[in-house]
């Protein structure tokens, strides 16, 4: 699950992570109220921040600069209309603009493929990390954890030395990162990342004076479904924005349902299946109008409730059913599957692909309902395709 | 000899008398699965599948009592990582973890202590693993099995059993089907049951099935263009058609920042001369054409 900014901010700020003060608003007015706190006490100018959950909010217009509750006002009027890559922004990030010196990268990330916590820090900061790894890998410097030690603090003061950043600012960037690895494992994070870690200029509020401080100035943490039963408290940070209602009303009842483009709708036994599923009604010819995992040992109530999140898409001009029952047992998903069509308000052209367990009964079942069947996932896909093609637009 | 699982599998059932448990040891013992013990804390002294096999309080003691060497863990995720810790302190040296949706981050501490004591763990998040004709570890429905020389390895479980099924009626028997997990950080990967099936003298021929997300089909592809070369292998990645930035079921199963992509993986196989079926259909064909006799 991934957070906003401002929520992955808190959580940073409650591991004793330096990040300057930000507010949060969900109109102009606030925007200008927390404006003109900020410029009160003695800061230049403000940045508003659009909070949503998708990539380049920069680019996009989401990230503007204001000299003046004024202007503050109109520039988080602007942003609040903005709807970035679909989605609609809700809510705006206030804090003081930052005098910056210098910008880092700092991430720690779920390693798969060495099981390991992987910290990794670079001199390029406030760009993306994925577009430094691809032009020059060289500039990113990595560390593993130890699974039971944590990062150590000489493979903090390693990234620092390889970036650049020993001297006055070796401490705090130790402690930043070990304090990166230890917001991980409190909340169980995939992904921690501060980009950029900067190193800005800050006055003592009479002009007199500037001292320089490393801080964390934007923050994107990505928690870990799996974990989240033991972080209830994290679950209020979910953005509803962030994932389509069906795929959200699918989760509360245990079906794995993502909403796509296309226009046949598709329910299957187990992930991989699923996905497979998917790709051989694109392989014949049609597009798929979502990915459903009826999960393992589903009963006739769970078809039902699976066949309503499909039909409820308009797209959906076909359905195709595959189950390869192991604990799924064939005939449960037939009855479901005979139980639901008796209810449903719109009438679908389905076909149906039963084996493994109890297949033959379901067969049996089906055919009495004169349900369409297939016997290969491959025959199956080419009847859904070819119904929806008959259905028409 | 078939990998993993075998003749000489003597296995302990952790979470021997929940749902879950009871009713695929029933299953595995029908299937000829040498099931030694089961382990539900407080139970020991009973008998689980109508007497059949005796219950422990610990594997410590069902290893004492049986000579276990194998465990399958049907423990609810919350448990899951200390069932693995104790049958690795209990001296079990294959560990299966079935359970889906336990934690990455406790998945780490615990294969760094299975690493360290020089055990195995398959999973968590996996459907087990088959030998036909000798045993079965899991979840994995028996009946898709025919004994044979082809090794399966995926990442994924109806779609193994649907692939296995598609070489089964093809008259392609299997050495060992094994499901290595559908989470992001799992103890045994491709490129271990690659190299566990290249020692294997029953395995003539290997099926890999992955799927998008991480990059273990690469790195898998890579060691058999090196240490495969002459072992006909046909592989199917599921995903093409997945969007980026979802989950799709499998917390493994995403892709992030343009990585884990199908393309991707299918590419690194292709150029590590293995072909990739468009539909797990094509996978027998695929192994006969790569020189496959079996």
């Amino acid at each position: 699950m991934k957070i906003q900014e401002a929520d992955a901010k808190s959580l940073l700020l409650a591991q004793g992570l330096p990040v300057p003060a930000w507010d949060v608003a969900r109109t102009a007015a606030d925007a200008r109220a927390a404006a003109t706190r900020i410029l009160a006490d003695g800061n230049d100018k403000v940045v508003v921040k659009a909070q949503v959950l998708v990539g380049g909010r920069g680019k996009a217009g989401g990230v503007r600069l204001a000299g003046s509750a004024d202007e503050a006002e109109a520039v988080a009027a602007a942003i609040l209309a903005l709807t970035i890559k679909g989605i609609p922004v809700r809510k705006v990030l206030v804090a003081p603009a930052a005098d910056i010196a210098r910008e880092y990268y700092l991430g720690a990330i779920l390693d798969r493929a060495s099981r390991r916590i992987v910290v990794m820090a670079s001199a390029e900061g406030g760009v993306e990390i994925e577009e430094v790894a691809r032009v020059r890998p060289e500039a990113i410097h990595r560390v593993a954890a130890h699974p039971h030690l944590g990062l150590l603090d000489w493979q903090a003061r390693q990234l620092a030395f390889g970036i650049g950043l020993g001297g006055p600012f070796l401490r705090d960037f130790v402690s930043i990162a070990r304090g990166l690895v230890a917001t991980m494992v409190a909340y169980d994070a995939d992904l921690v990342e501060v980009n950029p870690l900067a190193i800005v200029r800050e006055s003592d509020g009479t002009g007199a004076a500037t001292t320089e401080r490393l801080v964390c100035l934007d923050a994107k943490i990505t928690l870990d479904d799996s974990a989240l039963p033991r972080h209830p408290e994290l679950e209020a940070l979910r953005d509803p924005d962030s994932e389509d209602p069906a795929d959200a009303e699918a989760r509360a009842m245990g079906i794995a349902f993502i909403h796509l483009d296309g226009s046949i709708g598709c329910m299957v036994n187990g992930a991989g299946l699923a996905m497979t599923t998917m790709d051989l009604v694109k392989r014949a010819g049609g597009e798929p109008a979502n990915f459903l995992d009826i999960g393992g040992g589903a009963r006739s109530d769970k078809v039902a409730a699976a066949m309503r999140l499909i039909l409820a898409d308009p797209k959906v001009r076909a359905i195709l059913v595959n189950i390869f029952g192991g604990i799924t047992r064939g005939d449960e998903v037939a009855r479901g599957l005979i139980e639901a069509r008796a209810v449903q308000e719109r009438d679908v052209p389905m076909v149906v692909r039963i084996v493994g367990t109890n297949a033959e009964e379901a067969g049996r079942l089906l055919t009495e309902a004169r349900f369409e069947t297939a016997a290969s996932l491959d025959e199956a896909a080419a009847k859904a395709v070819a119904a929806a093609a008959a259905v028409g637009s | 000899m078939s990998i993993l699982v075998g003749r000489e599998t003597r296995l302990v059932v952790q979470g021997i008398t929940g749902r879950e448990g009871e009713f695929h040891t029933r299953q595995m013992v029908e299937y000829g699965t040498p099931v030694v013990a089961g382990v539900t804390p407080n139970k020991g002294g009973q008998t689980a599948v109508d007497g059949r096999v005796p219950v422990f309080d610990t594997v410590a003691e069902a290893v004492a009592a049986t000579g276990a060497n194998t465990s399958c863990i049907y423990v609810p995720a919350a448990g899951a990582p200390d069932a693995v810790l104790e049958a690795v302190g209990a001296g079990i040296g294959t560990i299966f973890c079935i359970t889906e949706g336990v934690p990455a981050l406790d998945m780490l501490k615990v294969v760094e202590v299975v690493r360290e004591a020089g055990a195995r763990l398959i999973g968590p998040n996996c459907p087990g693993a088959t030998s036909p004709g000798r045993a079965k570890v899991g979840i994995i429905p028996g009946s898709i099995h025919r004994e044979g020389r082809v090794g399966v390895v995926s990442r994924s479980g109806t779609l193994t059993y649907e692939a296995v099924q598609a070489m089964t009626d093809a008259g392609l028997g299997q050495s060992t089907c094994v499901g290595i997990g559908g989470d992001p950080i799992i103890g045994t990967t491709f490129l271990d049951v690659l190299k566990l099936f290249a020692e294997d003298d029953e395995t003539e021929a290997i099926v890999l099935i992955g799927e998008i997300g991480g990059s273990a089909e690469e790195e898998a592809a890579a060691w058999a263009a090196d240490h495969l070369n002459g072992v006909p292998m046909a592989a199917f990645i599921a995903g093409r058609t997945a969007p980026e930035g979802k989950r799709m079921g499998h917390a493994g199963a995403i892709i992030s920042g343009g990585s884990g992509t199908a393309a991707d993986k299918i590419a690194a196989l292709e150029a590590a001369g293995i072909r990739v079926a468009d539909s797990p259909t094509e996978l027998p064909t695929i192994l006969r054409t790569a020189g496959f006799r079996g």
